[in-house]
């Protein structure tokens, strides 16, 4: 099973470099352009196959390593 | 008085902290591999900067988790005094014994420089040596130094006096031109909620000689002696 798992910043999280990704987005003509926000992509392969389970171990990684919850939240998507 | 300095891999300030806790000390430190979790019992640890697993995912993260952090988290929570600069700072809030988190500069540039701090409270073990409210010079250099923590966080750690250093001008007085990373309240440094932790971002082991521009670090490393020994 693949997961995938994005980290991002909580909102109310300053994110400078997404500010300056949003600014020079701007300065290259693109409009209407706001609120970018960078975060993180994590790619796992797992050996289990039951998705609850998954879900599980995958939540529990991302509580103790892959995201910090003090500035992060993250959302996980399962693939058979 | 025994202290014991963690080496993870990237460590680069690991050498600075033990040559001014041997001149204040007068022995020598325990330098410790981390992956020896099995270290003597000492009055101090110590994590250096750096930039240990070359910053992998956050800031201190792998670090956090390696076999010898398992045992400094225990030995901090029995009581033992833990002392974190920089990179150090960035392995206690990511182990979570000092609250908040550093994030990328504000300014996204790498910070190197010396600059003011000023000393909430000098009734802790690591500040015994200076005044209450003293400005005293301290270098900085890190790229990922912006304090966070939430607004409920700020306040339990205002309210509890564990905000141990703000960074602020010459004269001590705490302004938006004088933080250096958008810090928030400007804050430096933070004990844990005992007091046995210190966190902080700027580089005390630096500057304890005259010939390396100034002494102000010291008084730091006297302090944890003269309370440890």
């Amino acid at each position: 099973m693949k997961a995938r798992i994005h980290v991002t910043l909580k909102n109310g999280v300053l994110d400078p470099q997404g500010k300056a990704i949003e600014h020079t987005l701007g300065s290259l003509g693109f409009e209407g352009v706001s609120q970018a926000r960078q975060g993180k992509f994590i790619e796992l392969d797992l050996e289990e196959t039951d998705k609850a389970k998954a879900h599980e171990a995958v939540t529990a990684m991302c509580e103790k390593l892959l995201a910090n919850t003090v500035i992060e939240n993250y959302s996980i998507d399962l693939e058979q | 008085m025994k202290a014991a300095v963690i080496v993870f891999p990237g460590s680069n300030c690991d050498r600075d902290i033990q040559v001014a806790l041997r001149q204040s000390m007068g022995s020598e430190p325990q330098m410790v591999w981390h992956k020896d979790a099995d270290f003597d019992s000492v009055d101090l640890i110590c994590l250096p900067g750096g930039f240990s697993y070359g910053d992998y995912l956050r800031c201190g993260a792998m670090s956090a988790k390696s076999p010898v952090m398992k045992e400094v988290i225990a030995r901090a929570n029995k009581g033992v005094p833990v002392l974190g600069i920089c990179n150090g700072f960035q392995i206690l809030a990511e182990s979570g014994l000092v609250p908040g988190a550093l994030m990328r500069n504000a300014g996204l540039k790498f910070v190197c420089r010396d600059l003011h701090l000023k000393v909430e409270r000098n009734d802790s073990i690591f500040t015994s040596g200076y005044a209450t409210g003293q400005a005293i010079k301290i270098p900085v250099a890190h790229h990922d130094g912006n304090y966070f923590v939430d607004a409920e966080g700020l306040k339990a750690i205002e309210d509890k006096g564990q905000v141990a250093f703000r960074y602020c001008g010459a004269d001590g007085t705490v302004t938006a031109e004088n933080n250096p990373n958008g810090s928030l309240n400007n804050i430096a440094g933070v004990y844990n909620a005992k007091g046995n932790v210190l966190g902080m971002m700027p580089h005390p082991e630096r500057l304890c000689e005259a010939a390396l521009g100034g002494t102000d670090g010291k008084a730091m490393f006297e302090s944890l002696v003269a309370a440890l020994s």
